[in-house]
């Protein structure tokens, strides 16, 4: 055991001097105000769990969990499965993929682009009459009439949803890469001696040596994807159109807050999504753990 | 061997079709900036550009000056990319190299409150910064991100398996003060993990939306994400064209930069997200 050196404190005082100014003393306001009706003038006025008796029966922050979670599902499945596929490509040592580094560089611009830039850029390409999506799909006789994308809630969730895969597979790729190069080339080496064929290497060295890998990629995507609002605010009214498909949790957030000036509601809000976040991080962190079990 | 290379040329194909979406949407925005409006609304998506360009320009600049968000943008990524290095650093080093009282305690308390969404404290945020008449002013971008609990456990993580306390003792026997410690052999040691992070940092704050969204009110103080959710609802909107532009000026200088770039960035990436 080292002997007690108090200069440590001098080091971290900088750091949580503003830490519990700017991190932890807004949470705990923004828990005070929880339990008021606070409209952002003058005092905020104690209800008791009304803002919580609410929440539980508000059917637009219902709503608002499905759609953030019918637009997380669909990202995520597209963007895992494009990012597994070309990592699995790419760490076949038999067929030796070249430009590895050209692609990861190619599949990641995406998503180092402002994303209020992509919903803007998204948002005019989808354009109705005059998108060139349309434009373009019509030229080539995909399609006979120009569709109103973002004014169905069925593609309007699809195309924020896809967009988002299209941002983020290039990221999962890197992880999903970065995981593999910390496999030990000794399992697939002896893999490939035993005579396995791709797939069995695959399910039986690959996948269950990437599995903590992939706890991370699921639930870092998760917590992000119940976070997502520049993308839906900002391509369409920033209200959640068509007919409050595109609303999700933290646009409600948002709305309730700095539109409506309901500040009160709107931290009920925000502790609504923190439970959340943590109940399937949780489920996720469970349901991984017990598969390790039974296979070890 | 033959057939090895068909199934390779096949693959190749695909992984082109994948390149080449991941470019278009930025293809059609180039090409289309330089085109008309008239242009864009007749003859819908050509592959060759307009001449238009300037035109364009003229139109998006008496509405708004997207330079200027960039150039708000930039001040504000650095600003806390340094910041947050360096106390970050510096609290990483006092985790690392001194035991005292309640360390593991704040530690821990530091590593529960990384896992809480950045939107839980946004109203009381918000209402502190207002208190404080901080409002419209870029001190709540900047100073807050100094307490970054993700790189100052990178930071201690990466130090406790470089660092040697030998190296330390020496340095305390030669007569030097802890801060000089810290700056003469601490900084050096951790600098390519904080390079890591400081290339994190930069993107994140570059692409910070609803912060700054909530924060600032002056249109000449917006950072570029703000400039470009209020060019939706501005005139410009009007003229694909000179949408198209302003979207594009936007974006081009972060490929450019990224194409000289790319490789630390990937590299940070993976480093970041592979914790042993």
């Amino acid at each position: 055991m080292k002997k007690l050196d108090y200069n440590g404190y001098l080091f971290i005082i900088p750091f949580f001097l503003v830490f519990i100014t700017f991190t932890i003393y807004p949470i705990l306001l923004t828990f005070y105000y929880s339990f008021t009706s606070y409209s952002g003038m003058g005092d905020p006025e104690f209800i008791g769990l009304a803002n919580y008796t609410r929440l539980v029966t508000d059917p637009y922050f219902f709503r608002a969990f499905y759609n953030t979670m019918y637009i997380w599902g669909i990202n995520f499945a597209f963007q895992l499965g494009i990012a597994l596929l070309l990592a699995i490509l790419f760490s076949d040592i038999r067929l030796r993929m070249r430009g590895l580094n050209f692609f990861r560089a190619a599949f990641y611009l995406p998503n180092l682009i402002t994303i209020a830039s992509v919903a803007l850029l998204f948002g005019i390409l989808l354009g109705w009459h005059h998108g060139t999506i349309n434009h373009l799909l019509l030229d080539l006789g995909i399609i006979s009439q120009p569709i109103n994308w973002l004014n169905d809630p069925t593609t309007a969730r699809w195309s924020v949803a896809l967009i988002g895969a299209w941002m983020w597979f290039g990221h999962t790729f890197i992880i999903l890469m970065a995981g593999i190069s910390g496999i030990s080339k000794d399992y697939f080496e002896a893999a490939l001696i035993d005579g396995a064929n791709r797939w069995q290497t695959l399910t039986n060295v690959t996948l269950p040596l990437l599995k903590p890998i992939m706890l991370y990629v699921l639930i870092t995507s998760l917590i992000g994807g119940l976070q997502i609002f520049d993308l839906p605010m900002l391509i369409t009214d920033g209200m959640g159109a068509p007919e409050g498909s595109l609303n999700t949790m933290v646009l409600y957030l948002y709305n309730q807050a700095f539109r409506f000036n309901n500040y009160g509601y709107a931290a009920a809000v925000a502790y609504g999504l923190f439970v959340i976040t943590v109940v399937f991080s949780l489920i996720t962190f469970k349901s991984m753990y017990r598969k390790n079990v039974k296979e070890g | 061997m033959g057939k090895t290379n068909i199934v390779k040329g096949i693959l190749y194909l695909a992984l082109t079709l994948l390149v080449i979406i991941s470019f278009i949407p930025f293809y059609m925005m180039i090409i289309n900036a330089t085109r008309s409006n008239a242009e864009i609304l007749q003859h819908g998506f050509t592959l060759l550009p307009g001449g238009a360009l300037l035109d364009n320009y003229e139109i998006l600049i008496q509405y708004m000056n997207l330079w200027r968000g960039f150039a708000n943008s930039l001040f504000v990524a650095v600003c806390v990319t340094i910041l947050s290095s360096y106390f970050s650093a510096l609290t990483a080093f006092g985790f690392a190299v001194y035991n005292f009282k309640g360390r593991n305690f704040l530690f821990v308390v530091m590593l529960l409150l990384m896992m809480v969404p950045g939107q839980l404290g946004l109203i009381g945020f918000y209402d502190l910064i207002r208190t404080m008449g901080l409002l419209d002013t870029y001190i709540p971008l900047i100073i807050p991100p100094i307490a970054s609990p993700f790189i100052v456990f990178f930071l201690r993580q990466f130090l406790q398996t470089t660092m040697h306390p030998s190296l330390l003792e020496a340095a305390r026997i030669d007569g030097a003060k802890e801060l000089t410690i810290f700056h003469k052999i601490g900084i050096p040691i951790m600098m390519p993990a904080v390079a890591t992070m400081a290339i994190f940092t930069f993107i994140g704050s570059w692409n910070n939306y609803i912060l700054p969204l909530v924060v600032l009110f002056s249109p000449e103080k917006y950072t570029l994400p703000v400039m470009m959710g209020a060019l939706r609802g501005s005139q410009v909107a009007q003229n694909l064209g000179a949408m198209y532009l302003g979207i594009a000026i936007s974006v081009v200088p972060i490929m450019i930069a990224f194409l000289f770039l790319s490789k630390y960035i990937i590299t940070s990436i993976s480093a970041g997200a592979v914790k042993e």
